[in-house]
């Protein structure tokens, strides 16, 4: 799913520090599992906000709202009329959701409360990690199923680079080098042989964001 | 002969190549690199031009690589494709065999992150061993990348590459030499070695699978200045193992500086005698003014003329 961390508090009033009355849109679906924008963090958020501006002698009114997903139309049309009484939108969805509501309410502005990091999974309770980069033509087959253009720091198709040491990458001590545990995955399932090939350079122009906006249209699906 | 460069006449003939490491000035500074040629000079086959190495911004190592033919001296264009992509790359390698150089060193390059732009986007549009394909279909094709366009004119380049022994998986290293000769590489320098067990090794893996035989392996080889420097790398850098023995000798020696350069040249004969070892490639980083008295001790010289 998508992962995102709210943004910073002084960042947050500074971009609503014109406004006077504005709607906190929290989301449903991702934003709700990594805990950064569901109705919980809608509620503690506008509580601090409240108290921020109060304390500095500008009260904020604030609205709050947490539509089941901001992402798609008919859960951000459902905001329409809470939008109507406010000056701003204030919205910890992610990055989608954001524009979602700019696509269909054009004369408001709508604020990003989080920054969208990652597609990623969860490790443990409160520890998410980058799972995907959704590079357009997955190659995971050929990688044991652990994915090299987001797990290792070079992007590196064809094995480790020499900084990978005792199972850890040389950028970040933390994190497992992508490629042992690809060979450790290979080495399990008994098809260390797929190593061997060489992975050609990726069509990145073609396939990725790097080919402009991508668009998904599915005829028999269309109305 | 694919270059016809000195490096490549010197391997092919079976003779034991000695190369060295230059690293270019943060600047513009043309001097810096004349006092570093004068001091290499006469001592190696040919010069390695780090390309922005550790991700500090330096003069370029093609600009460089062009200086020091000018100065007589061979060099060893190293590329990384940290921040260049496929478009860069083919460009570069145009321009730099325009200048008249003969040997590309394809590399991955250090992260962005250790260096002096940490902000910047890295690249990685190709890795290492899609660079060595890229660049032995110029040189062979006479094609570009993926493509059926042909270049005007010819590119000749000797095309080398970086094997590192000492970082892990180990039991995949061999596998990615072997990945890197099937791209086309024609010479491979190691990271430098100080664990001469791990090493020979690796070499038996590597002549286990007959690659000895396809692509010449020159060793890699840093003196130690001081017991600080010794313990600092063993600790400090990915991929780089000093055994225990080797620390201790250089921290209890009366002269540290000395002591490493005698180990470096004990190093460099064991190395020579490994099967499979075509030559030597000595990175005495900023400490070129060593590279004469290493070569003369380990009765590396005259370097041998070639035709």
């Amino acid at each position: 799913m998508i992962k995102a961390e709210q943004k910073p508090m002084e960042e947050i009033l500074r971009s609503i520090d014109p406004y006077k009355k504005i709607l906190l849109s929290g989301c449903g679906a991702c934003v709700t599992v990594c805990h950064a924008g569901g109705e919980k963090e809608v509620g503690l958020l506008a509580s601090a906000l409240r108290m921020a501006r109060k304390k500095i002698g500008k009260p904020l009114e604030i609205l709050e709202a947490t539509p089941a997903r901001q992402c798609e139309p008919e859960y951000a049309q459902d905001l329409s009329e809470l939008i109507e009484k406010v000056e701003a939108v204030l919205s910890l969805a992610c990055g989608v959701g954001v524009q979602t509501l700019v696509r269909y309410f054009p004369k408001m502005p709508v604020l990003p409360g989080v920054n969208t990091t990652f597609l990623g999974e969860t490790l443990s309770h409160g520890v998410w990690e980058e799972r995907c980069q959704a590079c357009g033509n997955c190659i995971l087959e050929k990688t044991g199923g652990i994915c090299p253009i987001s797990r290792c720091a070079k992007q590196l198709l064809n094995g480790p680079c020499g900084g990978s040491s005792k199972g850890k990458c040389e950028i970040k001590k933390e994190a497992d080098c992508a490629w042992q545990l690809i060979y450790d995955r290979l080495s399990s399932l008994g098809q260390l042989y797929k190593l061997e090939e060489i992975i050609p350079a990726k069509r990145w122009g073609v396939e990725s964001r790097d080919s402009g906006l991508r668009r998904i249209i599915r005829e028999d699906l269309k109305i | 002969m694919k270059a016809g460069s000195n490096l490549e006449k010197i391997l092919s003939k079976g003779l034991f190549a000695v190369t060295g490491e230059l690293g270019p000035p943060k600047g513009n500074d043309v001097s810096v690199v004349k006092r570093k040629a004068d001091l290499l000079r006469g001592y190696v086959d040919a010069v390695n031009v780090t390309d922005n190495q550790t991700a500090i911004v330096r003069m370029s190592s093609i600009a460089t690589s062009s200086l020091l033919i000018q100065m007589g001296i061979e060099p060893v264009m190293q590329m990384t494709t940290r921040d260049r992509n496929r478009i860069a790359i083919q460009s570069d390698i145009f321009g730099a065999t325009a200048l008249g150089i003969k040997n590309m060193l394809c590399l991955t390059g250090d992260h962005h992150t250790f260096g002096n732009q940490v902000d910047s986007k890295n690249v990685h549009d190709l890795d290492s061993i899609q660079l060595i394909d890229c660049v032995r279909t110029m040189r062979d094709e006479g094609t570009l990348l993926g493509g059926e366009e042909k270049i005007e004119g010819k590119i000749e380049l000797f095309i080398g590459a970086a094997e590192n022994p000492f970082a892990d998986p180990f039991e995949f290293r061999v596998v990615r030499l072997a990945k890197k000769v099937k791209a086309g590489v024609d010479f491979i320098q190691t990271q430098c070695i100080y664990d001469m067990k791990r090493f020979k090794e690796w070499m038996k893996m590597v002549r286990d699978r007959g690659l000895h035989e396809k692509v010449h392996i020159l060793a890699g080889v840093t003196p130690l200045k001081s017991g600080g420097m010794a313990r600092y790398m063993a600790k400090n850098v990915s991929g780089i193992i000093i055994p225990e023995e080797i620390i201790d000798r250089i921290v209890k020696a009366k002269k540290p500086a000395e002591e490493g350069i005698k180990l470096c040249v004990e190093q460099i004969q064991e190395l020579r005698e490994i099967e499979g070892v075509h030559g030597v490639h000595i990175m005495a980083i900023e400490w070129e003014q060593m590279v004469s008295q290493i070569t003369e001790m380990a009765g590396l010289l005259p370097r041998p003329k070639v035709e």
